[in-house]
């Protein structure tokens, strides 16, 4: 079964509550499974997360799969054919020694799958499973998947935020909540933003630019009015090119140039040596996590911060959708709203380069089609934009040139 | 993290590791000559080989204890009581034995803890410690699960200090608020992995009253009671040393 909603309708509360891993004081009502409570029946459940990096618990491949089974006391003659047998269910292409912390983001979820799987569960749960994962590792997660529940006799409840890749995985699909137009559908109706007039002058450009770990060298120019998708597979360097050319970080190869148009007599310098309060008024990035950016306790004040009047700061909050919570404390926001004033604090600093880093990330249809007609409103009013994405939707939307990192 | 050298001493059993090296440096504490601490040493350097841990890696990630122990030296020379026997004339300085032991001393404390905790995997001393010291299950694999964090939590930190540079927060005069300030996003996160951390660890059973069974082997043998025995003896021979030496 795939179960859909709006963000905030509740849909990992409601896995949580079928894994039995609810407190009773958060609850209303009864959660039944084969006729008893979640909470008793946990062991016939088995729950996968988003995040593949705080799922794990050992540091070789083999005795994470095994933690599940030593819990619920199996015999230790019995634990490693289990593992073995669900290792290979899943795919997973290394033996039990492998250290964990070396696997990528669709091998380490695989890994989570099947140490769920070894536990052989009626009840299997998948919480948003491949979120965090590029459309390569996400496809292998999904044969994983579709492999595993043909082994095993069990009931699969899958959320997920993206429809079209999930549905050949279920039987059925039920939406949570009223708020039917936030969520994607297949096939659903996108805005489609290119940019309509050409680009103008260039703002910043990488020169032979060298990424950490990989052995290319990016040369790429960013232009006013345009935006710059940058897509490949996880590790491949994208969140590290949005550091350098954020002027965030130093280059250990080649050089960010900024142009007089972006920088006036700071030009001469590279970005990374610039003095905080003069990058921010040039360059705004927003990072993938919004919370890293959060400062101050209220929401206004994260804006005020940029240095601009109590009235641009009060036009910014209302463009975004953000006065109501003014006040609010901007660790207590939902995800879509977080990310709507991740974006506005980058904004509040206005600068004329905008570098975003998976701006869509875990967003439901309506966040989605807000943030793709306030990107291409920034970009036409004349802002370069540098989207670091694996969303290809997104992409298709407003992206006007592509830089795609092959794969290192 | 440290890689675990595939060694003689590297297979035998953490906890049987651990009690040699917690004798040897317990015996090495109640003595400061120079003679029983070269001897802790030197023995240690003999038997480098068995650990697996090479002698530059020794270097590479020792050499906190090394540049101390040569901190202690000069300064011991410099400015230590002049006092006991002069062992050489440096630079018209005195080198007495004082300087010698001390720095020693040092070297002779920290080798041993060193050596030791290169060629734990951190997998195997829990294990270990469960099945030998009877340490909680709880405790024991939800520290190692929380080690598996740190790196995280590094990454974070840098990530961090980025954010508050791209939001046009620089440290100023006064670098504490700016500390303070990411400490601070770095504990909500630290706080919200734990927690995730923590559900994911109850959802595959571990808050169970099942009586846990364990994957892994522990095996304690000969071989592993020769090392807590070869500790012994070397503790014991500072002692004898000592006295013998007074």
């Amino acid at each position: 079964m795939l179960l859909l909603g709006a963000s905030g309708a509740g849909k990992s509360t409601l896995l949580a509550a079928l894994a039995g891993l609810l407190d009773e004081g958060d609850q209303e009502g009864r959660v039944l499974i084969d006729g008893r409570p979640a909470r008793e029946m946990r062991a016939e459940t088995g729950i996968v997360f988003q995040d593949p990096q705080t799922q794990l618990i050992m540091s070789r491949a083999g005795d994470d799969v095994a933690f599940g089974l030593e819990n619920r006391g199996v015999p230790r003659a019995e634990i490693w054919p289990r593992v073995d047998a669900a290792l290979a269910a899943v795919g997973f292409p290394y033996g039990r020694a492998r250290d964990t912390a070396a696997l990528s983001g669709g091998e380490q979820q695989r890994l989570a799958i099947a140490g769920v799987i070894a536990l052989r569960p009626g009840l299997l749960l998948l919480d948003e499973p491949t979120a965090n994962l590029d459309p390569e590792g996400a496809q292998l997660v999904r044969t994983a998947i579709a492999k595993a529940m043909q082994d095993v006799d069990a009931t699969m409840v899958l959320v997920e935020h993206r429809v079209d890749e999930a549905l050949p995985l279920v039987d059925r699909t039920v939406v949570l909540g009223e708020d039917t137009d936030a969520v994607w559908t297949a096939g659903a109706l996108l805005p489609s933003r290119r940019a309509r007039s050409a680009p103008g002058e260039v703002l910043l450009t990488a020169d032979a630019l060298a990424l950490r770990h990989t052995p290319q060298k990016i040369d790429v120019a960013v232009l006013q009015g345009q935006a710059l998708a940058v897509q490949g597979p996880n590790g491949a360097g994208k969140s590290t090119l949005a550091l350098l050319l954020g002027g965030l970080t130093r280059p250990t190869g080649g050089r960010v140039v900024a142009s007089p148009a972006l920088a006036g007599p700071d030009a001469r310098r590279p970005p990374h040596r610039w003095p905080a309060a003069r990058l921010a008024r040039r360059i705004g990035s927003v990072f993938q996590n919004p919370e890293h950016q959060f400062v101050t306790s209220t929401v206004r004040e994260e804006l005020l911060l940029g240095g601009r009047s109590p009235a641009v700061v009060d036009d910014l909050l209302s463009r975004l959708r953000l006065d109501k919570l003014a006040l609010a404390n901007p660790y207590t926001l939902s995800g879509g709203e977080q990310r709507r004033l991740s974006v506005a604090t980058a904004l509040a600093a206005a600068p004329r380069l905008l570098i975003l880093d998976e701006p869509t990330f875990g967003q439901d249809l309506r966040t989605w089609r807000e943030l793709v007609e306030l990107l291409a409103d920034l970009r036409d009013e004349g802002r370069g934009l540098v989207l670091v994405t694996h969303d290809a939707q997104l992409v298709a939307a407003i992206g006007d040139e592509r830089l795609v990192l092959p794969r290192c | 993290m440290l890689t675990v050298p595939n060694s003689w001493l590297a297979r035998r059993d953490a906890t049987a590791k651990l009690l040699a090296a917690a004798l040897l440096t317990a015996a090495v504490l109640t003595s400061i000559d120079p003679l029983t601490s070269g001897l802790v040493a030197g023995v240690l350097v003999l038997v480098l080989p068995l650990t697996g841990v090479p002698l530059k890696v020794l270097l590479q990630r020792g050499w906190p204890i090394l540049a101390s122990a040569g901190g202690i030296f000069v300064f011991t020379v410099l400015l230590g009581a002049r006092e006991g026997p002069v062992l050489a004339h440096v630079a018209g300085l005195d080198v007495r034995e004082n300087a010698v032991g001390y720095a020693l001393r040092l070297v002779a404390i920290g080798l041993p803890g060193f050596v030791v905790f290169a060629t734990i995997d951190p997998t195997d001393l829990a294990d270990s410690l469960i099945a030998h010291l009877r340490v909680p299950p709880r405790f024991a694999i939800g520290a190692l699960a929380a080690l598996r964090l740190v790196p995280l939590l590094i990454d974070e930190y840098r990530l961090l200090r980025l954010a508050r540079r791209a939001r046009g927060i620089a440290a100023g005069w006064n670098p504490l608020p700016l500390f303070f300030s990411t400490l601070f996003g770095l504990l909500v996160g630290a706080i919200r992995r734990g927690i995730r951390l923590a559900t994911a660890m109850e959802a595959r059973g571990f808050d169970r009253e099942v009586l846990r069974t364990t994957a892994r082997e522990t095996h304690f043998g000969w071989s592993d009671a020769s090392v807590v025995v070869a500790g012994l003896l070397l503790a014991a021979a500072v002692i004898l040393v000592k006295f013998a030496h007074p």
